[in-house]
């Protein structure tokens, strides 16, 4: 399997060089670069990924996800990450990275076989 | 001999018409940002003090039981009438001015709220505490912008330089109170000059920016004398209320 | 693997209703009609906010003025989404917006025309918006992940300008004889213009079947303009105004409206350029980002030297 690091002020899912990703433009070196947005929807749960957005540095990338991605009180709490930062699997190895998985169904409770009598467990 | 009433009233308006001209400035933004980003940032705070100002001008009416309304106040009072600082009444200008401006007046309100949250008017201070929190990012946010600009590149910095020429003389009005401020109790208005000055001063030099020398203050919005643009503001903002009189909207 | 294979295990994908993520391989054709079907989309929030932004220094209460900029800046928000979302196809902002400023890239043609009274701002979050969403609501569904992750997100923001739209209407309908007046007049400029929101017909649309055999589209232009004409037909009731097509007529067999036939020619004519407000809406994109460039500069080399320095500090 291999890691796929992206030197692109890209979005973090994008094609490897081998899908003909030939659009690809050089950014204008005045673009601010792109950032991923996390958001906290409420005390107790996970932060999720909820979109993108640009911004010069990471304090206006959190600023511009408030204004941007928290309009109807949808966070209480936000991450940014600078989307070249964002390291992602390469689909194509989906099979042997998630398929093995499949056949350990001992790691699932339901797997043992108990008798109903037995509580708390 | 004005009332302590009509005091309250001519302060509740001088808020209500602060937020209200600044906020329907910010508007104008609205389409035409730098950016994508900040185009939403600018929006945002244009609503925010027009959400502000309705508050105000609520209150206001409702201390007036004449039947005015916050649309009465806002739509059928003449610039004479309008008691909002020049500042917030001059042009958009660029990036630079608007940013700027946004500074000297959001430092301004955050001081001033930050004693109104405690005035013994309860209406006055739940206004003030709610405003606060919107403020304070006003202020974050356009400190940033005035210290992006002065510490980017030349143009930026000749940019904001220009700006805080021009914005400058209108700065002491937000700091000096007219009378029916230092009417109210429960304000320290030599305290907010303090800090006020304080803080610009400090985000300034941050921004490698010194103050103009002279120290030559515009002032008369506060008390109905304002520059030539407030009136095609009014006009402009007016408009369908006066061309269709006595109409539901 | 073989490109066959490749496309095929594709299709497969796209049949089984699994979405497509920006690794995944995908034909170029697809990933091209999707950035151009999401630019153009996203050129439209952007150039659309431009019509209903004319009247926001003019709105007329302080509650119709908070509720159009905050209609007018979700616009910058759904532009912004779904900016991005292209952006994950490998194309940048920046090339899109050059795109768009230069005149190379199409958007919605709707936003042409031009908004001479307050009750356009009701007429277009009745019908502009209403067409709009007709047209959104099965995009949420696409076959793209990004892009209909992007519409969910937007879909759920657009509800509230449709009811902000028609209640502006509805208002205007009660109102003084001056304000019906107003109010059907902006319904007769925007009726037309909104059928063909749709674009032309099945018969003239070219990429339809291979967009739907991809679903990025779920339902072909003519189906969609049925739908929101029978719709507009009944809700126009309420206002008690009219829709401007003396061919509009309740068809109890078909269990739709027959409406008149569609000026196909000032549709093309305002697609190729000649609309009333081509030029001033392009030129106001293009000062925009002329006079935003320096603040954009501004901030970036302002970055790099708040950068520069902490690794000077680090050093040190």
């Amino acid at each position: 399997m291999k890691l796929i690091f992206l030197h692109k002020y890209h979005y973090g899912d994008i094609p490897g060089e081998n899908t003909g990703n030939a659009t690809t433009s050089r950014p204008a070196s005045t673009e601010w670069p792109l950032w991923e947005v996390f958001i906290r929807s409420k005390q107790g749960l996970d932060h999720k990924h909820v979109g993108s957005l640009h911004a010069s540095d990471a304090a206006m990338a959190i600023e511009n996800a408030r204004d941007v991605y928290t309009r109807r009180q949808e966070g209480i709490s936000i991450w940014v990450v600078e989307s070249k930062h964002i390291h992602a699997a390469d689909p194509a190895e989906a099979q042997s990275l998630y398929d093995p998985a499949n056949d350990k169904i001992y790691r699932h409770p339901t797997f043992y076989d108990l008798p109903d009598e037995l509580t708390h467990i | 001999m004005i009332t302590e009433k009509e005091q309250l009233v001519s302060f509740v308006l001088h808020l209500a018409d602060d937020s209200l001209v600044l906020g329907h400035r910010n508007s104008e933004w609205t389409g035409h940002g730098p950016i994508l980003e900040q185009d939403i940032a600018i929006s945002n705070i244009a609503l925010d003090l027009i959400g502000q100002a309705r508050n105000f001008y609520q209150y206001a009416a409702a201390l007036k039981a004449d039947g005015a309304t916050e649309d009465t106040l806002a739509y059928l009072r003449d610039a004479m009438d309008y008691k909002n600082a020049l500042i917030a009444e001059l042009n958009k200008g660029d990036w630079a001015v608007t940013t700027l401006r946004q500074f000297f007046f959001s430092t301004s309100k955050f001081y001033l709220y930050q004693q109104l949250q405690n005035n013994s008017d309860t209406t006055l201070a739940a206004i003030a505490e709610k405003s606060l929190k919107e403020v304070t990012y006003h202020l974050r946010w356009s400190a940033e912008w005035v210290i992006r600009l002065g510490d980017g590149t030349d143009e930026s910095n000749a940019r904001v330089k220009t700006a805080l020429e021009y914005l400058w003389p209108y700065t002491g009005e937000l700091i000096t109170p007219a009378s029916y401020e230092q009417a109210q109790p429960g304000i320290d208005f030599a305290a907010l000059k303090k800090n006020w000055t304080n803080h610009v001063l400090q985000v300034l030099e941050q921004a490698l920016l010194t103050p103009p020398v002279n120290d030559w203050m515009q002032s008369g919005g506060k008390q109905g004398i304002h520059t030539e643009h407030l009136g095609y503001l009014l006009a402009e903002m007016q408009y369908l209320q006066r061309s269709y009189p006595g109409c539901e909207w | 693997m073989s490109l066959i294979e490749l496309e095929k295990i594709f299709q497969d994908k796209i049949d089984k209703e699994i979405r497509i993520e920006p690794k995944d391989w995908m034909p170029e054709k697809y990933r091209q009609t999707l950035i151009r079907q999401i630019s153009q989309h996203a050129h439209s929030e952007i150039v659309g906010m431009l019509p209903e932004g004319n009247w926001i220094t003019r709105a007329p209460t302080l509650r119709r003025k908070v509720t159009l900029i905050a209609k007018v800046q979700d616009e910058a928000g759904h532009g912004l989404y779904l900016y991005s979302s292209a952006e994950t196809l490998g194309i940048s902002r920046d090339e899109m917006v050059s795109q768009l400023n230069s005149g190379k890239a199409k958007y919605s043609s709707i936003f042409n025309y031009p908004t001479t009274s307050w009750a356009d701002m009701g007429a277009i979050g009745w019908l502009v918006d209403g067409a709009a969403i007709m047209n959104q609501v099965p995009l949420c569904r696409n076959s793209y992940g990004p892009y209909a992750r992007a519409m969910v997100r937007v879909c759920k923001e657009e509800s509230f300008h449709q009811r902000q739209g028609f209640e502006i209407l509805l208002v205007l309908s009660r109102g003084s004889e001056a304000q019906r007046k107003m109010c059907q007049n902006a319904i007769n400029r925007w009726w037309w213009p909104s059928v063909m929101m749709f674009g032309p017909g099945d018969d003239a649309s070219p990429h339809t079947a291979q967009s739907m055999k991809w679903k990025i589209k779920r339902f072909t232009n003519d189906e969609l303009r049925q739908k929101f004409i029978d719709i507009c037909a009944e809700q126009v009731k309420l206002l008690g105004m009219t829709l401007p097509d003396p061919d509009l007529k309740w068809n109890a067999a078909k269990g739709h409206y027959d409406f008149g036939a569609i000026d196909w020619t000032e549709f093309w004519n305002v697609v190729a350029g000649n609309g009333p407000c081509n030029k001033e809406r392009l030129e106001a994109r293009n000062k925009a980002h002329d006079d935003g460039a320096w603040v954009r500069e501004a901030a970036v080399a302002y970055a790099r030297k708040q950068k520069d320095k902490l690794s000077q500090t680090k050093v040190a």
